[in-house]
């Protein structure tokens, strides 16, 4: 396991599994990610990514019930983990602090 | 899914998808792409969607989703080896009577297929000692006479030679041999028989027998030059050095001897002893230029042409040129088709069964045939394996059971059985190996043909074949019992073992018997119908005596000297002469007419001198026996049978006498009619046969003897011979014995099927003993409670034997009809003359068969029925 180190990527599927509550699916995942930051989403990397995240412990999967759509093939559920949350609180902290010094003027759109 | 139809994904992409991906990654990928594939069959198509899936599975190897390699699996199971080995020696140890059962009855069974591999792979390996023997051909003519089927014949025209070599290209070498070079060789005061076919001089290119002495560019050019084989040579010339030697023949130019060949190899299906170059026989037929027949086309009787084609042409492309060639030829006769095509060497021995084949053969017929049988036999003790182990798997279920949760996989479990059954067919193997030195003299005694063809040696490859036979036969017999064992789940097992459905597999155990004992009852009736055939046919009246009638081949020496020369001994009562011996299948025919020249009938004969008729008791309806002419006297009367008066209407046996027939053109007068007689094989019925008085044509002296001692009798008769002819051993035989030669047939049917028989039961027996012991151990319980209960023995063994007795009755039920049914519409259809199938040899085997099934399944049940319930009970 490499570290506790959050990519941005990885940041970003772990706050939307956070967002979509109980229905964080692979599949939903890519669509949130697509509709908030208006990039495209290969399914490839997000399931490569939640992999990675259950590796690191910071997201929790179960399988759903059968449904008749997807082949018949159930949906696997994603829930952030204790250890998730920790490590996202972390990064907002991170990132606030470096905010909070920084002086006004040099945000300042041009 | 709007619009109604419903799109899926490729299923191959699916299959990759299932394959290569881990278990619990799969469920939930596989869901992701239909449902990325349902959304782009709406957005994109199907078309682009399906892409876009299979475009998805290939992106989805990555080293997360793809299974891990099962080699450490493997590494496990190789180690696990040694504990397999060990724990089924001592489970074959623990079970010693089921283990003997299934070894002996393996072992018994193996022995014969034993026989069959060495037997068919000796005939595989027939012809390989030639160089390039794949693209050796041989050219076969088929004869076909009007719209008649044709005949298909191993031997083919000088002219197809001829004219192949002179118009086909592609051909590397051929060779056109003719048969027919032979008589009594003399060197100094020596003669010896000597055989061997005259061949054009390129036989050296073609075959690859090797030529120990003279050059094999010259020695077959020049007329009458003769190539020895070494051994003919040293019979022949002894320690003298055989080149250049002079050989007399008897014709006008002796032979001069200018080669030594080593002689054929055994596996070699043409053998000879000496090559006569091809110009001796051209030379002597140019003497009579107008006389061309040998050059016919339809000259197809005695010559051989073989050829070796250049590399990369094929059988096709030469056959494509020798259409053409027929097609002409065959134009030219308007009555016959002579057809040549090509056959591979290696295919002649163990091909199709052809005439007048140049060497022996044995025909892919009978190699079908022994595949067959042994595959039947084989198949019965693999099924004793089967039904006896899935019997016994009660037993083993526990062990699976402790197995399993100690962590064995399906695959180890399976791997430990299969390993049982081979360590149990290895074990088998040896005994087999040892029965088969014992039943091999056996089968080559079968037919003469088969011990002059075959040697039936243990090669190392045939060894090595042995062995992969055992395990395979170790792996299929295991296969199915070990399936079942390692399905056995390991909680339920350690439960409650009977609770598991072992005994859902009854009903096959039970087909299985019942699939025995309808064989070996097929085998039992077989070999029964065809004794009493055998009996029937050599018990038939012929309608003329064959008793103490010997039968001496003259071998062109003088038949008055012979005569006299036999006379002189007081036991022989009579003497006659004929042209050959009818009733054992041999026929000589001609042409005959009456009255309508347009109406003409194979007529049937045996030429014979006026002794013959009462010396075998032929009965006379009209008319006298032949009366003694002089020997050059042209033919002029015949004797006739009863059917060529029926045939031409000739009215009654006295209105027939006096009449003219037609034979080959000569005018013939009945001087007798004699009754009817079986003057074929029973098989065939009887139809127009005459005696013919013709003088010139006697090969055979018929002694009848009147001898209290035999062997006397016959050294006697031998010095007699010696005394007139050295060269030519006495070939005398009693005519019963002919008889009994031509029904060979039937005698190896019933040995063969009889011995198949006996092999087939004892290995059911076995079986039979098997479940009989199995089931009266685990009844036990049952037995005692019952006997306590105030149940008798007999009642007992009732009980127990039934449900065997019945699948016994069920086999009987389907072999005794399907095996009637065989004979009398199949085998025994053409025959003309037969024994009718009755009840005893229908029923003889089915009682053979209940008295074994009782006995052995009754001597369990007996002995679980005597014992003392309080035995069996306390240990509770």
């Amino acid at each position: 396991m490499k570290g506790t180190n959050l990519g941005e990527f990885e940041e970003v599927v772990l706050l939307t599994i956070a967002a979509l509550i109980s229905e964080a699916y692979s599949v939903a995942i890519c669509d949130e990610i697509a509709r908030v930051t208006g990039r495209e989403v290969k399914l490839g990397v997000v399931h490569a990514v939640l992999n990675r995240l259950e590796k690191k412990g910071y997201v929790n999967s179960h399988l759903g019930e059968a449904t008749k759509v997807r082949g018949g093939r159930r949906k696997r559920f994603f829930t952030v983990t204790h250890a998730g949350k920790v490590a996202l609180t972390r990064v907002k902290q991170q990132r606030d602090q470096f905010w909070s010094i920084i002086p006004d003027f040099n945000l300042k759109m041009v | 899914m709007k619009g109604g139809k419903e799109h899926i994904p490729p299923r191959w992409a699916n299959r990759l998808l299932e394959w290569y991906c881990r278990p619990d990654v799969l469920e939930d990928l596989q869901g992701d792409l239909h449902e990325y594939f349902d959304r782009n069959v709406e957005s994109r198509g199907p078309r682009a969607a399906r892409l876009r899936f299979v475009l998805d599975v290939l992106k989805f190897i990555r080293p997360y989703t793809v299974r891990k390699l099962e080699i450490l699996n493997h590494i496990t199971t190789t180690i696990m080896f040694k504990n397999y080995f060990k724990t089924s020696l001592r489970s074959i140890a623990r079970n010693k009577l089921f283990s003997a059962i299934n070894i002996v009855g393996l072992a018994i069974s193996m022995s014969v297929c034993l026989l069959a591999i060495t037997f068919i792979t000796e005939l595989k390996s027939y012809d390989r000692f030639h160089e390039d023997v794949d693209r050796m051909y041989r050219v076969n003519n088929s004869y076909q006479f009007l719209e008649e089927d044709a005949n298909h014949f191993a031997s083919t025209s000088i002219r197809v030679g001829k004219r192949i070599m002179e118009e086909v290209p592609g051909i590397e070498s051929m060779v056109i041999m003719t048969r027919g070079f032979g008589g009594d060789a003399k060197v100094g005061d020596k003669t010896i028989p000597l055989n061997g076919v005259h061949t054009t001089e390129d036989f050296f290119d073609v075959f690859s027998f090797e030529l120990l002495r003279g050059n094999p560019e010259e020695v077959l050019v020049e007329p009458h030059s003769i190539v020895l084989t070494d051994a003919s040579a040293e019979k022949l010339f002894g320690e003298q050095d055989a080149m250049g030697q002079l050989i007399d023949m008897g014709g006008d130019t002796p032979y001069r001897v200018t080669g030594i060949v080593k002689k054929a190899p055994h596996h070699s299906h043409f053998k000879f002893e000496s090559l006569v170059s091809f110009s001796t026989y051209e030379k002597a037929r140019a003497k009579n230029p107008e006389q061309t027949w040998w050059m016919n086309w339809s000259n197809m009787w005695s010559n051989y042409v073989y050829m070796k084609l250049e590399e990369g042409v094929t059988q096709q492309e030469i056959e494509a040129r020798l259409a053409p060639i027929n097609d002409e030829e065959n134009e030219k006769s308007d009555r016959v088709t002579i057809e040549a095509s090509l056959q591979p060497v290696l295919n002649i021995v163990g091909g199709p069964d052809l005439s007048n084949q140049l060497g022996e053969s044995i025909g892919a017929e009978s190699i079908w045939i022994v595949t067959g049988l042994t595959f039947i036999v084989i198949l019965s003790a693999g099924f004793n394996y089967t039904n006896l182990s899935i019997a016994r798997s009660l037993r083993r279920a526990k062990e699976v059971g402790v197995r399993k949760v100690v962590g064995a996989t399906k695959g180890q479990i399976f791997t430990q059985f299969i390993v049982e059954a081979t360590i149990i067919s290895m074990v088998a193997l040896v005994l087999a190996y040892l029965l088969f030195f014992i039943i091999r003299p056996e089968f080559l005694n079968i037919s003469p043909e088969l011990q002059r063809m075959l040697l039936m040696e243990s090669t190392p490859k045939v060894l090595l074949m042995f062995v992969g036979f055992a395990v395979l036969v170790g792996y299929l017999a295991g296969f199915f019992p070990a399936i079942f064992l390692s399905k056995l789940r390991a909680a339920s097992v350690l439960k409650d073992v009977t609770s598991t459905k072992l005994f859902s597999k009854v009903n096959m155990r039970k087909v299985l018997i019942v699939t025995q004992f309808t064989l070996s009852l097929a085998f039992i009736i077989a070999a029964s119908i065809g004794f009493k055939q055998y009996k029937y046919a050599l018990a038939f009246d012929l309608g003329f005596e064959t008793e103490s009638v010997l039968n001496v081949r003259m071998e062109g020496n003088d038949p008055d000297m012979l005569t006299s020369a036999f006379e002189a001994i007081p036991e022989v009562e009579a003497i006659s002469k004929s042209l050959m011996i009818p009733s054992v299948g041999n026929l000589y025919s001609s042409n005959a007419k009456f009255d309508d020249p347009s109406d003409s009938v194979s007529l049937y004969y045996n030429s014979v001198d006026e002794n013959y008729l009462p010396l075998m008791k032929h009965r006379f309806l009209a008319g006298a026996n032949f009366v003694k002419t002089a020997s050059d006297k042209e033919e002029e009367v015949i004797i006739v049978n009863e059917q060529v008066l029926k045939r031409f209407n000739m009215g009654t046996p006295q209105d027939a006498i006096d009449k003219y027939l037609e034979v080959n053109d000569d005018k013939l007068r009945i001087v007798g009619v004699v009754e009817d007689f079986q003057y074929t094989t029973i098989q065939d019925g009887i139809e127009c046969f005459a005696f013919r008085y013709n003088p010139d044509h006697y090969y055979m002296l018929n002694l009848k003897l009147n001898s209290t001692n035999l062997p006397a009798t016959m050294d006697k008769l031998k010095a007699a011979w010696k005394e007139i002819d050295e060269v030519h051993e006495f070939d005398a035989t009693f005519y019963d014995d002919r008889i009994q030669q031509a029904y060979s047939e039937f005698s190896v049917l019933f040995t063969v099927v009889g011995f198949l028989a006996f092999l087939t039961i004892s290995i059911a027996a076995l079986g039979l003993l098997g479940m009989g012991v199995y089931t009266a151990e685990t009844r036990l319980k049952e037995i005692s409670i019952r006997k306590v209960l105030g149940a008798s023995e007999k009642s007992l063994v009732g009980l127990l034997a039934r449900s065997f007795m019945w699948l016994l009755v069920i086999s009987a039920a389907i072999a005794v009809p399907a095996s009637y049914f065989l004979f009398d519409s199949v085998i025994l259809a053409d025959s003309v003359n037969r024994a009718s199938i009755g009840f005893v040899e229908l029923f003889a085997g089915v009682f053979i068969i209940f008295t074994i099934g009782f006995i052995t399944i009754g001597s369990q049940t007996w002995k679980a029925a005597k014992s003392n319930p309080a035995n069996t009970l306390r240990t509770e």
